[in-house]
């Protein structure tokens, strides 16, 4: 990677985590477990790299193994994550 | 072609930010929901068109197999073990971008000349020892919080210089790694040193610090996500990775204020041990009993209610009765409000949820803040399963440990009843002043038990 590559990729960071302080920080008190279940679902979004890695043909390579393992425990955390928070937001009505 | 893949992940990153921002308002939440699961669902897609998936097969079994498992567990879990389910899917995420930087370096390292730059090694050595130590921390919390092993902090002597030691000895093995690429040892060092530290830096903290620990984990499992995107060079995972560390950065933050507790404090662990052994010989409190029947009719009597829950309520899985109770005064007309502590349950926002799952109205439960000043107009003071949120010493006591925490001001109400199952102390090892009041009146048994009987009471009554 080139290091203008990495600034850019840095510029993102940045910004990205000042625009999720400012977000999260107006998220009421009451949301905080489903917000905290649906950030981990978003946190999945490293299925992205899993599937990346468990792209190879053949068996016998290490990396692909370990791409998929990645890829199961990855589906996991966001489907799993996302279904809670669902299930876990269904549930705040208001009379 | 490759442009509409990169576009694709615009949306993606797009709509995880929307998602988050339509968390801001609890009746658009689920939707936030909604719409940050398809921005995920579109990333997959871009993803696989991106890699022409010449292995299919192993892709779609890995995915149903995974769907099948987060599914099961996402409608199976009781919401008082939420907590627990968070800590293991933390773990998972972790561990996840742990493999895929496994991965990735074995796939470089593999090769005929394996070159991998600064830059990438660099990225895939973070990204093993923040997902390594996200793994094994967030295990040993889910270990903790459902029991399998003691909620006390684990402590021992050097333990601090054992992590700093730690710490250096995977500086040296990750520089170690970047010159020797083709030699698979010192990577195997690397694993070994992060899965280490994750156990190391969890045990010493106590269970009902696990709130900051879960929000902490959250917050690394994010960073790992965004050190992966940093190998593979990629937007999306980058955009999503920091808006989840940022959010699990937040609420640690919270959590900790609301302890009055710096962070350092909470992660060096050990709280409530040395307290509780400092405390043993203080002056015991008088407290004074009251009974089912009674309790019913000082409900019944009052025109305003507040109840104060505490994770004792989950754990006598009270809530559905609380509701209960909630009917029968309002059939009364008398004013019933919950207020909710911020580390009130195991994980920011618990009790919230355990309450809406027992079909109460969110409107009813009411932050510290904007309840604190409330109490002093409020009849009737009903706290379940709470005791350190409640305790005046730490308002009028500096030499108690958790003086300055702030707290809910039950003290100040005209009556207080208290739903403990016996006398024992708060998580802190403190004696509870309040329990000792003129004002407080203990209502002993498991809180279900009780809760129920003062409902038929009131039932009789009316």
């Amino acid at each position: 990677m080139s290091i203008e590559s990495l600034i850019i990729l840095i510029y993102i960071l940045v910004l990205a985590s000042y625009l999720g302080f400012e977000l999260i920080a107006k998220v009421p008190p009451t949301l905080h477990t489903p917000l905290m279940s649906g950030s981990n679902a978003i946190s999945g979004i490293t299925i992205v790299g899993a599937l990346l890695a468990c792209n190879e043909l053949g068996y016998t390579s290490l990396s692909k193994w370990l791409g998929m393992a990645a890829l199961v425990l990855a589906t996991v955390n966001v489907v799993g994550g996302y279904a809670v928070t669902d299930r876990m937001l269904k549930m705040f009505k208001k009379k | 072609m490759t442009i509409a893949i990169q576009l694709a992940y615009l949306i993606a990153s797009i709509l995880f930010i929307l998602g988050i921002k339509f968390m801001n308002k609890t009746k658009d939440a689920r939707r936030g929901n909604m719409l940050s699961s398809v921005g995920m669902l579109i990333a997959i897609l871009a993803t696989l068109v991106q890699i022409q998936s010449v292995t299919f097969v192993e892709i779609i079994v890995c995915i149903i197999l995974g769907s099948a498992i987060g599914l099961y567990y996402a409608y199976k879990v009781e919401m008082t073990k939420i907590p627990e389910m968070v800590a293991l899917f933390n773990g998972f995420g972790g561990l996840a971008s742990f493999a895929v930087a496994l991965s990735e370096f074995y796939l470089k390292s593999g090769a005929d000349t394996p070159e991998i730059d600064g830059i990438a090694s660099t990225s895939i050595i973070l990204s093993v020892l923040i997902g390594g130590v996200t793994f094994t921390g967030s295990m040993v919390a889910f270990l903790k919080l459902n029991g399998s092993i003691s909620g006390s902090p684990i402590t021992f002597k050097g333990q601090h210089p054992l992590n700093l030691l730690l710490l250096i000895a995977f500086i040296v093995a990750s520089v170690l790694t970047y010159m020797n690429q083709s030699d698979p040892t010192f990577i195997i060092i690397l694993i070994v040193i992060s899965l280490l530290l994750g156990i190391l830096t969890v045990i010493p903290i106590g269970g009902a610090d696990m709130p900051v620990v879960i929000s902490l984990l959250n917050s690394y499992s994010g960073m790992a996500a965004c050190a992966t995107g940093f190998i593979l060079n990629n937007n999306v995972l980058i955009v999503a990775g920091s808006l989840v560390g940022a959010s699990g950065i937040i609420l640690t933050q919270i959590m900790c204020k609301a302890m009055n507790r710096s962070l350092t404090n909470v992660l060096l662990g050990g709280f409530g041990q040395t307290v509780a052994t400092a405390q043993a010989d203080g002056p015991s409190i008088v407290v004074k009993e009251i009974g089912v029947e009674e309790t019913a009719m000082l409900f019944d009597s009052a025109s305003s209610v507040i109840v104060v829950p505490g994770y004792g309520m989950a754990v006598a899985q009270a809530q559905h009765v609380i509701r209960e109770l909630m009917e029968q005064c309002e059939k009364r007309n008398i004013d019933f409000k919950f207020a909710i502590h911020p580390v009130a349950g195991r994980m920011p926002g618990h009790m919230n949820v355990l309450l809406a799952e027992a079909n109460i109205s969110y409107d009813k439960l009411v932050e510290m803040e904007q309840i604190n000043d409330e109490f002093s107009n409020t009849d009737l003071v009903f706290i379940v399963g709470a005791n350190d949120v409640v305790n005046p010493a730490a308002r009028t006591n500096p030499q108690s440990p958790i003086f300055g925490m702030p707290i809910l001001n039950a003290d100040k109400a005209r009556t207080v009843i208290v739903s403990k199952r016996s006398m024992g102390k708060g998580y802190a090892g403190v004696e509870n002043e309040l329990f000792g009041y003129p004002n407080c009146l203990m209502l002993f048994g498991d809180a279900k038990q009780t809760i129920t009987k003062v409902v038929s009471e009131m039932k009789d009554m009316s």
